[in-house]
Order: structure tokens, then C-alpha cells, then sequence
């Protein structure tokens, strides 16, 4: 790891400026995905300003008729809460699938957003159930919030601070994770909301996507059938040697079809 | 560049003085010299390096020194009570839950952790838990059994 | 036998400083003033070196030294030398490359080390190690064995022609042609057994320490054998006399194979620690260990069976390409013929055998023994193709192997491959293993996992295995440069307690057990009495170390050797004692008894007596009750046994699971049942590793290793494996003292196979009829739609 300055504001204020004012800063939340970087040496902030001591970025509340997740909330805690359970299972599933414990004790909502890692799980659940991504300065629909690869709507100095999801009628999350780093070859988030089906694909693809085949597929008929035959073409897909593009388009269909039957 | 943190460890303050980009387990292995704690990999797989931060397992190989300022950090030199066994050890000695050693402690952390949140946990449970923690030894049989009899033991069972 | 002793499930001794933080690992080691090593690795596969500029680095913060090849050089440091000789058809001797320490002017393989840099602290080091400027030249590399002897591909060795390290055979061809000509029936295979990394989860590490005022070097070093490597790094590379020399393998994390090697970096800190007059150390990242341990298997493969109408064996021919890596690293020459074309009969009767391996320098990490060593690649291709016969000619695969198994009274049984295997009963490990797995149910179970859309398949594999390494004339012959004997020696101390020394090493095996229970057992002392001493060149004798399952086979006999003489000694002094004649005092529960009297002398008593010998035949024996013992084997040791694997496969997805593992092995007598299931336990899922998850990928062109962590580099975790059922079935070795033969390969040398037979078992219904090592989702999906693999 090279050497960095760093900073543990206790706002969202003092951390936009600290971040901001310095000629490389970094914005450290779980540090789940930045720490393993700074060891490799593959990134070198002057500064790191970390989150972890901003009361005002924690915690799970329902509000109306969506759940609002604080940035800083660990994926442990939306994976036990009650309030998550009762009302979206399937992002309480997601978030007790992330990593293994350890990860999910550190690990973070906003951090893992903010990051956008091709295979990560939380941008399915973000574009799948349209969320909302609250930050320091506006309000951005979860569609707009991932631009590509590590590359996301935010501005310089902007901090996620809490994550929007409405209630949907019934969701699930399946994910097929690479055998070896257990991140998502293919994930795929599918809900049945008040305005409409979407279903949101994860590991896939550079970015999190929509398939928009199946959600006019399901919003027909919401049943595993309606997408099972739905063929998912390759181009444009991620290859490596844990899976080529065709693979990975193939098991879209079929992390689809499991869940649309496991949806509750 | 260098910074002071403290923090508690097994029940004990300490401070140091530590570059920011001091990570935790080096502080723990290199400062306070409880080398116990291990690091068997550099991408966050492994957990030879688990100890408890609040209560929580973390991975201490990604994790600054200075993020754990001002936390109560348990490390596996702090489970047993002097002689005594942790119930989670002894149920690793008395059912053969390791053999190299090397990631026993990040093994009995992590199983420490499970049992507390969960009472009773099954293989299945106990086997998905175990998702952060490789061993290269035991092919894992006989460290479930452990983990199994020794979160009994944690709740007074035998 | 006293409690404790032999067969008893002895709870271990060495887990109390192990499950408390309180084991002692080379890098948990801190020496005063010592400072840090990082090594500067080619980031390419194959280079000349132009020039490499250190003078940035040299002036970095904290940095004390830069070394680099010319360095070591000009201190006339040897190279690492190759511990086994391997012929050639033609007689010739195989082309044996330099080794340097630091490279000398080209780089062969990602991971060369390069210069080492020497600073204050490790971040130090390496922030000085950016600031190296090498000049590389790159030259194309070859990564694949079968693609390095074609023409015109990159030569990685002037010397090798063809990149060809040797080109070995054993058994005639001709004898075999003729076999085959009878045959009613020939089976016919192609196989890679995938490179394997072997990942004991301690990183290596070593710390090199001068002493200024004794001129005397110290090496703490992660090593399953310190013996060798003094010999090793004092003889051929630092030329230091071993007096002067001392080794230390502390608590060790595992090693499979991988820590017997002698290694750079062991010479390097060795040496630089008299350089720069302070103790080094260095201890490797993870990344750098899947780029500088050596790794394991990478063999391509063509087999053929004859067989005559009724499934009996008539013959095997097997040819093999084995991928050896950039050079030569301690043992591997010896790992893709002595330990793998012998093992070709496996448990059966085949008459004929030829095999000719081959061995072939590549631009990768080189390639020597990992758990099994040349016997799981044998034991993959002899079941692989068996059960391939037993498909095409209808019949029951596990009726097929019994109908060759050699006779429960054919023992000793001549091999046609140079092995004499001493004991043996194949018929019964099987019966055990189909028994407990419920082979005749599984039918049944079939139907069931259909109907929940899973295919599901059963796969056996029978295994022998030759351990306990080595008869030292024999392997002598065979080319190795060292004497495979071990020594142990038996501390009595003056109150009656026992300290034992042996040359083996253990990193998980648990030897401070079970070796203290050969004691209680032997002795009558408790084991909580015995301290076990091993990984210490200063307080051991001599020793070659753990490996091949020799512990107690090889160290066990020499332990027992020098049990012996205490007894005969202890005798002595009883007799003297008792006033009795020495041929009339037996040993028998800890007492030296006058036969037919009851008149004795505890363990204790004679031992104090020798220490303090007042009334003492100090005319013909002398004082103490100390006594060393070297042991080399009459024989290899044959373990064996039946493994049988279940798995589901889901169509839709490829993914296989193992939902059932049976194994019924036969390791001669057990001294503590619960380690040994520990060892079958933990090499099964190496085993099953290798047969679904684990594989070492290279790119072809850049010679990048594309599984260079664990984020690529599939491990075997908890959730990959099923609790297995596990027994044992007994016939005893007849050579060595304890009747043992040694469990530490046999898991992962049956599993491979048995599982790979489960998969194709399970496909075979939709006309599959092979599928290559590891079966990944992938690759088993593309077998179910016909797709040929993309990889």
C-alpha cells in the first residue's frame, strides 16, 4: 500500500470538503473493495476520508411505503433486519448473500453503489426495484445511478447517503457466483411492482442492466415459465475463464426462471 | 506521517503510533506482537486474520489501524480464560477441527461469531458460514463437527 | 500398552498452543534488528535482462541494500540444484539447466526473482522496488508442454533441444504391441491432468541470521524437511559446512509437497544476512506464492487397455507429456516416472505395462510433488480408463475391478513395473466402500434426483500407492542424490521422562501425538511425558524430513530402532539391579521383570539408575539412557483403498455437487484413528479440488497466470464438500516394525478420479463419455448441449 493522509470527518460536510480539498481523495466507507486495491497497489489516494464515524449515514427505516437504507448501513445489518425482512425479503437475501460474514460486517450499501463493481449484487436490487440514490446534493433514480464499469452518476464530492426502495408486490434476488471469488457470474433481481415488472441483471454485463424482454415477458404472466424461453443474446456480455458470454447469457435465463419462483 | 491510535484490545488499552496505511493485523501482529492472528492471502479471501471488532468478525488484513481507533478488538489470544478453554476451542481440540494450525484462529473466531448469532446452527448453516474462511488441511469435516458441539457448549450444552 | 498408546484416538498435544495464538510460525519470529526483504519478480514470462538500475532504489527511504544476480555472482553462490537424476531411452543423462539465485541474465517464467531489496521495513522495501529500472527484452514463451517440443517454438534452455528435459521409458514395448495384438477388446483414453497450485495456507517465509562472533548462519524457514535444505543450500549454493549452518522449521502451515523444496529465497536471506550484518526476513504475499511455490501435476496424457473378452487386463500403454515449468526445482524429475510410471498396475494384474513419459521445460512456475506426487496422476489414468472399459463393454465397473485385482494370497506381488508390493486386500476395501456407500441402492437414488431435475452419478476408484520413501540403494539406483533413511533419537531424562528427536517434521500431521504414543506404548510412558522435537538441524541428528507419507513408516521405524536399544540398555541395568541374568529380565507394561519372579524395576527407576549410578555395572555399561537410531527402509510402503463419490449434476446450470463421499482405505496399523481420518478427510478435498474447482491457468501467449489468487484460483471451501464416511480395512505392512504403511496422499489420489468417474456417470445417460479435469459448470454445460469448450 503506498502512503495516504487520513481523515474521519463525523459529517457528510466536513467529508465532501476533506474529500474535495485534497488533490487525490478517496471516499473509504466498508472498504471492502478499496482496501484489497491499495494493497495491490493498483490505486494511490493522497487522502482517504473515511465514513465510518458519520452518525447521520446509518440506519434502516421504512418510510411510507419504501425502506431507506443509510450509506453506511453493513450488509449484516439490512441482512438481519426486521424491517427489510418484513417488508423486502428478497434485498435482506441479497444483502445475507454478499461476500462471507467478515465482508458483511464491513461492507456497505453506499460503498458498494458508489463502487459499481461489474459483479456485485446491490446494483440488481438498485435497478431492480427503481430505486431512489440519495446523496449529498440530489436525488438520482437507481436507472441513472450506473454509467459503466466503476463509473456511476456521482459528481466530485458527492456522497451517497442513503438508498430509496419502494416495497414491491413480491421480489427475489438468484445469483450464480463464480466458484472462485464467489462474486456474481450472473445475478439477476426480478420484482413485481405497482408500476410494472423489472428485472435487473448483475455480473453480466460491464454494468448492472436492464433485460427488458422479460419484464414485458412477465408483466404478462409472472410465472418462471414466461422467461424460461426468453433467450438472452451474448453480445456485449463479460467473458473470462470462468465463464464465456454465451454461458453467462444462458444462465441470465436461467437465474431468471429461479427467480421469478422463488419471488415472495 | 505517523498517527496515534488506541484501542482495546482483549480487555487491555493500547495505543501506537502507526502510519495510516498501517493495516490492522500488522498493528495486532507487529505492534502489540499477538501473533495469533495470520495472514494467509491479499485479496480478503482466506480469514486466517478474523478477530472480532465490537463483537463483529472482520477480516483484519482489510482493515486500517486507524478505522479500528477507539474499538474493543478480541483476537484469539483473548478467548481463553487463562488456562481455560474457550468452549469453541476446546470443541477444535476434541474434535480434531485442525491440523496445520495456521488458519485455526481465524477458523475459531469466525465460528465464535456464528455461534453467537445463531443458536444452534446447522451443517448447512455452519458450512455457508464458513465462506470466508479456507482451510487446507481438515477438508472442513471435522471443523464443522467442532464448530456444531462447541456452539452448543456456548449456550451451557455438552 | 498404556493409555494413550497406539490405536487410541489421543487428543492432540500440540492444539493447545495452536487453537490460543501461541504457535510459533517463521513469520510470527522477530530477530533484534533485523530488516525486511522484498523480491523484485519478472513480470514476464520469457526476457533477457539488459541491464537492471538500481541507483534510485539504493537512495530510497529505509533502504540498506539492492542485490541482484551479479551480485551473488561475484560472491561465486551456486545455484539451487536438482535432487534426482533421470535417464534418458538412450542412457543419456537428463539436460540439467542452471538455477540461479537471483536470475543471470534471462528470466523463464512469471515470478523469476529477480533483485532482492533490502530496507527497514517490508512497505519500504517495496516502495524501492518501484523504483528499479529493468531493461527486459521479451521473447516469445511457451506455456503448454505439448506445444513446447513441437518445431519452431521458443527454446527456453539452449541446452534442451526441443525444450526436452529427458525422454524416459519403462517396460517393452514390444512385449506389449504383442499383448495388444490379442486383445479382444481396447480401450483407449486422453487425459490432462490439470497444474495444480498447492496453497498450504502459510505463505512461505525465511529469516537469515549471521553471527559475527561464532561465524555461524541461521535459517528460519517454512520447510518440511531442514535437514535437506541445510544440505542442500550449504553443499551447493553458500558452500558453508553444516557445522556452521543451522536450520529451523518452526511451527509450519501446511506444505503438501510444496515446503520440501529448497528455495531462492532461503539462499538469498542466508546470504545477504552476512552481507548487510543483520538478520532478514522475508515472507511471501499470497500472489507471490501462486508465482514461486512450486505446483503440481500438469501431465497430457494417451492410454491404452487391452482386454480379452471377459474384461481381463492384458495390457497398458501409456504415454505422457509432464510439463516440468522453467527449471528444475528439487525433486521434479523423480515425480513423473519413479513415482508415476511405477504406480501404473494400481491394485490389478495387468501382466505388461509401457509407459514413456516425455519431461518438458515450459516459460511457467516450475513443477514438482504436490500431495501424492505422481501417484494420483497414475491412479487418474489407470481408473479413468478402466472405468471407460467397463462402459464399453457393459459391464459392472466395480465387478470389472474385481475380476483383475491380484489375489488376496498373491503377496509379495512382482508388479511389471519394478515395485514389489508386500501386502494388500483390494476385494475387502472395495466391499467396505460399495457396502457403506450403498452402491446397490443407488439406482433408486437416480430416479429420485431425476425427478428434482438433478443428474446424478456414482464414480469408484481403487488406488495403491507406494509411501515411505525410500529404500536408499534402491532410489539410489533410480538417480536420487540422497539417502532416504530417517533417525530419531530417545531422550530418556534421569526422573523416567522421554524427549524424542526425529528427522521428520511435522506441519499438521500431528507427529508430537502420535509419535509420543509409540513411546506409551512402547516405554509405558505417559504421553503426557514425551516432548517430540523436530525442525531443528542443531538439536536433531540428521533427518530427510516429511513427505511421500514417510513419517512414521520411515521416522516411526527409526523410532522404534532406537526404542529397542533403550529397552536392551534398560535391561542391562535391570539385571544389574535385580541381580539377575540379563537373558531372564523382560520388558513388559512399563516394568523390567526377572521371568517367572515378581521381582522388577519400574521405567523410571532404571532410568534414574543411569543417570545416577551409584549401584550401576559401570564396568560394561555406561551411565545415561540417551540412544539414536537410523532406519532405512527394506521396502516401499503400499497403502490402498476404495473411494466412491455421488454427485448431482444440475442440467440447467452445469454446477456439480458432491452429496456423498465414501472411502475405505487400508494404511497397516493405525497408531491414532482420529489423525488419520483427519489426513483422508483433508486430502479427499484436495482430491475434489482438483477434479472440480481447482486449476492453474496460464495465458497462452503472455505467460500470465490467470489464476493468481484466490479470486481466480478456485479453493475448496466448506460449502463444496459433504461430511464423508470414512473406514478403514487393515492388512499389515511385513517389512517395517510397526506393520504401518502411511494415509497422507491416499484422499487426494483416489478422489480425483472417483469423482471424475461420478460426473461422466452421471452425463452418461445423454452419450458422455469423458469430460477434462476440473468439471466446471461451464465445461459441463457445453458437455450436455454438445458445445465444444470455449477455454
Amino acid at each position: 500500500m503506498y502512503n495516504f493522509n487520513y481523515h474521519k470527518p463525523s459529517s457528510v460536510a466536513d467529508a465532501a470538503k476533506a474529500v474535495q480539498s485534497a488533490p487525490e481523495g478517496k471516499l473509504v466507507a466498508g472498504g471492502m473493495t478499496l482496501i484489497p486495491t491499495l494493497k495491490q497497489r493498483l490505486a494511490k489516494p493522497s487522502d482517504l476520508v473515511d465514513l465510518g464515524k458519520i452518525a447521520e449515514l446509518k440506519g434502516i427505516k421504512k418510510d411510507g411505503n419504501s425502506i431507506v437504507i443509510g450509506a453506511m448501513t453493513r450488509h449484516a445489518e439490512v441482512a438481519s433486519s426486521d424491517v427489510v425482512k418484513s417488508a423486502i425479503p428478497a434485498l435482506a437475501a441479497l444483502a445475507g448473500g454478499i461476500g462471507d460474514p467478515a465482508v458483511r460486517n464491513r461492507g456497505t450499501i453506499g460503498g458498494s453503489i458508489a463502487n459499481n463493481d461489474p459483479a456485485a449484487d446491490y446494483p440488481s436490487a438498485v435497478v431492480g426495484l427503481g430505486a431512489t440514490v440519495v446523496t449529498n446534493k440530489r436525488k438520482i433514480a437507481g436507472d441513472d445511478f450506473f454509467k459503466g464499469m466503476f463509473e456511476t452518476a456521482l459528481e466530485p464530492g458527492e456522497i451517497v447517503t442513503a438508498v430509496q426502495f419502494p416495497i414491491p408486490e413480491k421480489a427475489a434476488y438468484s445469483k450464480f457466483p463464480n466458484p472462485a471469488s464467489r462474486y456474481a457470474i450472473v445475478g439477476v433481481f426480478v420484482a413485481k411492482t405497482g408500476s410494472g415488472v423489472r428485472v435487473a441483471v448483475t455480473g453480466a454485463g460491464s454494468s448492472v442492466f436492464r433485460q427488458k424482454e422479460m419484464e414485458a415477458a412477465l408483466g404478462k404472466s409472472f410465472a418462471p415459465d414466461a422467461v424460461a424461453n426468453v433467450k438472452v443474446s451474448p453480445s456485449g456480455l463479460n467473458a473470462d475463464i470462468h465463464a464465456s458470454a454465451e454461458y453467462r447469457a444462458h444462465l441470465v435465463t436461467v437465474m431468471a426462471k429461479r427467480a421469478v419462483a422463488a419471488a415472495k | 506521517m505517523a498517527t496515534t491510535v488506541s484501542m482495546t484490545v482483549n480487555g487491555k488499552t493500547v495505543s501506537g503510533s502507526v502510519e495510516p496505511r498501517t493495516l490492522l493485523v500488522q498493528f495486532l501482529r507487529e505492534h502489540l506482537g499477538l501473533t495469533g492472528t495470520h495472514v494467509g492471502c491479499d485479496t480478503s479471501q482466506c480469514g486466517a486474520c478474523v478477530v472480532h471488532v465490537d463483537g463483529n468478525s472482520v477480516k483484519s488484513c482489510t482493515m486500517l489501524a486507524v478505522q479500528a481507533d477507539g474499538a474493543q478488538v478480541t483476537t484469539i489470544e483473548g478467548l481463553a480464560k487463562g488456562d481455560q478453554l474457550h468452549p469453541m476451542q476446546a470443541a477444535f481440540r476434541e474434535h480434531h477441527g485442525l491440523q496445520c494450525g495456521f488458519c485455526t484462529p481465524g477458523m475459531v473466531m469466525s465460528a465464535v461469531d456464528l455461534a453467537n448469532k445463531v443458536k444452534n446452527p446447522s451443517e448447512e448453516q455452519i458450512r455457508h458460514w464458513l465462506e470466508g474462511n479456507l482451510c487446507r488441511c481438515t477438508g472442513y469435516h471435522n471443523i464443522v463437527k467442532a464448530i456444531k458441539a462447541g456452539a452448543t457448549a456456548m449456550q451451557g450444552g455438552k | 500398552m498404556s493409555d494413550g498408546g497406539i490405536g487410541a484416538s489421543v487428543r492432540r498435544k500440540e492444539d493447545a498452543r495452536f487453537l490460543t495464538g501461541r504457535g510459533t510460525y517463521t513469520d510470527d519470529i522477530n530477530r533484534p534488528g533485523q530488516l525486511y526483504v522484498y523480491i523484485l519478480r519478472s513480470p514476464h514470462a520469457h526476457a533477457e535482462i539488459g541491464s537492471i538500475d538500481a541507483s534510485k532504489a539504493k537512495k530510497a527511504p529505509g533502504v540498506v541494500a539492492v542485490f541482484t544476480g551479479a551480485d551473488l555472482a561475484a560472491d561465486n553462490v551456486g545455484g539451487l540444484p536438482c535432487g534426482w537424476l533421470v535417464k534418458s531411452k538412450d542412457g543419456s543423462p537428463m539436460i540439467e539447466p542452471p538455477h540461479p539465485v537471483l536470475a543471470q541474465g534471462r528470466v523463464r517464467h512469471v515470478g523469476d526473482p529477480v533483485a532482492a531489496v533490502i530496507a527497514e521495513s517490508r512497505e519500504q522495501a517495496k516502495d524501492a522496488a518501484e523504483q528499479i529500472n529493468v531493461a527486459y527484452k521479451t521473447l516469445p514463451a511457451v506455456i503448454e508442454a505439448v506445444d513446447a517440443i513441437k518445431p519452431g517454438k521458443p527454446q527456453i534452455w539452449d541446452a534442451a533441444k526441443g525444450n526436452v528435459c529427458f525422454d524416459w521409458h519403462i517396460g517393452d514395448p514390444a512385449v506389449v504391441d504383442a499383448a495388444f495384438k490379442k486383445a479382444a477388446h481396447v480401450t483407449k483414453i486422453d487425459i490432462v491432468n490439470n497444474r495444480l497450485v498447492p496453497n498450504a495456507m502459510e505463505p512461505r517465509a525465511a529469516i537469515g541470521e549471521y553471527d559475527r562472533g561464532t561465524g555461524e548462519y541461521t535459517l528460519y524457514t517454512t520447510s518440511q524437511n531442514p535437514h535437506v535444505i541445510r544440505l542442500l543450500m550449504g553443499a551447493f549454493v553458500l558452500h558453508l559446512p553444516e557445522h556452521k549452518l543451522k536450520v529451523v522449521a518452526p511451527d509450519v502451515g501446511g506444505g503438501f509437497g510444496s515446503k520440501i523444496y529448497h528455495y531462492a529465497e532461503e539462499a538469498l536471506v542466508t546470504w545477504a544476512s552476512a552481507k548487510v550484518g543483520k538478520p532478514l526476513k522475508w515472507t511471501a504475499e499470497r500472489s507471490e506464492s501462486f508465482i514461486s511455490d512450486a505446483q503440481g501435476r500438469d501431465h497430457v496424457t494417451h492410454a491404452e487397455l487391452a482386454l480379452d473378452k471377459d474384461g481381463k487386463f492384458l495390457a497398458l500403454k501409456v504415454s505422457t507429456v509432464a510439463n516440468l515449468g522453467g527449471y528444475l526445482s528439487t525433486f521434479a524429475p523423480a515425480i513423473p516416472t519413479y513415482l508415476y510410471a511405477t504406480l501404473l498396475a494400481g491394485t490389478y494384474t495387468t501382466p505388461v505395462i509401457y509407459c514413456e513419459v516425455k519431461a518438458v521445460f515450459t516459460n511457467t512456475v516450475p513443477v514438482d510433488a504436490y500431495r501424492g506426487a505422481g501417484r494420483p496422476e497414475a491412479t487418474y489414468v489407470v481408473e479413468r480408463i478402466v472405468e471407460m472399459a467397463a462402459h464399453e463393454m457393459k459391464m459392472d465397473p466395480a465387478e470389472l475391478r474385481r475380476r483383475n485385482f491380484i489375489p488376496k494370497d498373491a503377496y509379495p506381488y512382482q508388479t511389471p513395473v519394478a515395485l514389489q508390493y508386500d501386502s494388500g486386500d483390494y476385494f475387502s476395501t472395495l466391499d467396505m466402500a460399495t457396502k457403506a456407500a450403498d452402491y446397490a441402492g443407488f439406482a433408486k437414488r437416480r430416479e429420485e434426483a431425476a425427478k428434482r431435475g438433478k443428474l446424478r452419478g456414482i464414480g469408484i476408484a481403487t488406488y495403491i500407492e507406494a509411501c515411505g520413501i525410500a529404500p536408499s540403494a534402491v532410489a539410489g539406483a533410480l538417480g536420487a542424490r540422497a539417502g532416504l533413511y530417517e533417525c530419531a533419537e530417545v531422550r530418556v531424562h534421569p526422573t523416567g521422562s522421554v524427549t524424542v528427536f526425529t528427522g521428520t517434521h511435522s506441519h499438521g500431521q500431528g507427529h508430537e501425538t502420535t509419535f509420543a504414543q509409540v513411546i506409551a506404548d512402547r516405554l509405558g510412558v505417559p504421553v503426557e511425558n514425551v516432548e517430540v522435537v523436530h525442525g531443528d538441524t542443531s538439536k536433531i541428528p540428521f533427518g530427510m524430513g516429511t513427505y511421500g507419507s514417510r513419517s512414521i513408516a520411515v521416522g516411526g521405524s527409526a523410532l522404534i530402532k532406537a526404542i529397542d536399544k533403550i529397552v536392551n540398555k534398560g535391561k542391562k541395568i535391570a539385571a544389574h539391579l535385580l541381580e539377575a541374568s540379563e537373558a531372564d529380565i523382560e520388558f513388559k507394561d512399563g516394568k523390567f521383570t526377572v521371568v517367572g519372579t515378581d521381582k522388577s524395576k519400574a521405567f523410571g527407576e532404571v532410568a534414574f539408575a543411569a543417570y545416577v549410578p551409584h549401584n550401576y555395572p559401570i564396568e560394561t555399561v555406561e551411565p545415561g539412557l540417551d540412544e539414536t537410531a537410523f532406519y532405512d527402509p527394506k521396502n516401499f510402503t503400499f497403502p490402498s483403498g476404495a473411494h466412491i463419490a455421488e454427485v448431482e449434476v444440475d442440467k440447467e446450470t452445469g454446477a456439480v455437487q458432491i452429496v456423498r463421499f465414501t472411502a475405505a482405505d487400508d494404511f497397516g496399523r493405525i497408531i491414532n484413528p482420529l489423525i488419520v481420518e483427519g489426513q483422508v478427510h483433508g486430502g479427499l478435498v484436495q482430491g475434489i479440488g482438483q477434479a472440480l474447482y481447482e486449476n492453474a491457468v496460464y495465458d497462452g501467449k503472455s505467460g500470465q497466470l490467470l489464476t493468481g489468487s484466490y479470486m481466480d484460483y478456485c479453493m475448496p471451501r466448506a460449502d463444496n464438500v459433504p461430511t464423508f464416511s470414512v473406514g478403514t480395512h487393515t492388512t499389515l505392512c511385513t517389512h517395517n516394525p510397526l506393520g504401518v504403511k502411511g494415509c497422507g496422499e491416499a484422499g487426494a489420489i483416489g478422489a480425483p478420479a472417483a469423482v471424475m468417474n461420478a460426473v461422466v456417470n452421471a452425463l452418461a445417460p445423454l452419450g458422455i463419455k469423458d469430460l477434462p479435469m476440473p468439471a466446471t459448470p461451464e465445461r459441463v454445460w457445453r458437455a450436455l448441449h454438445g458445445q465444444k469448450a470455449a477455454h
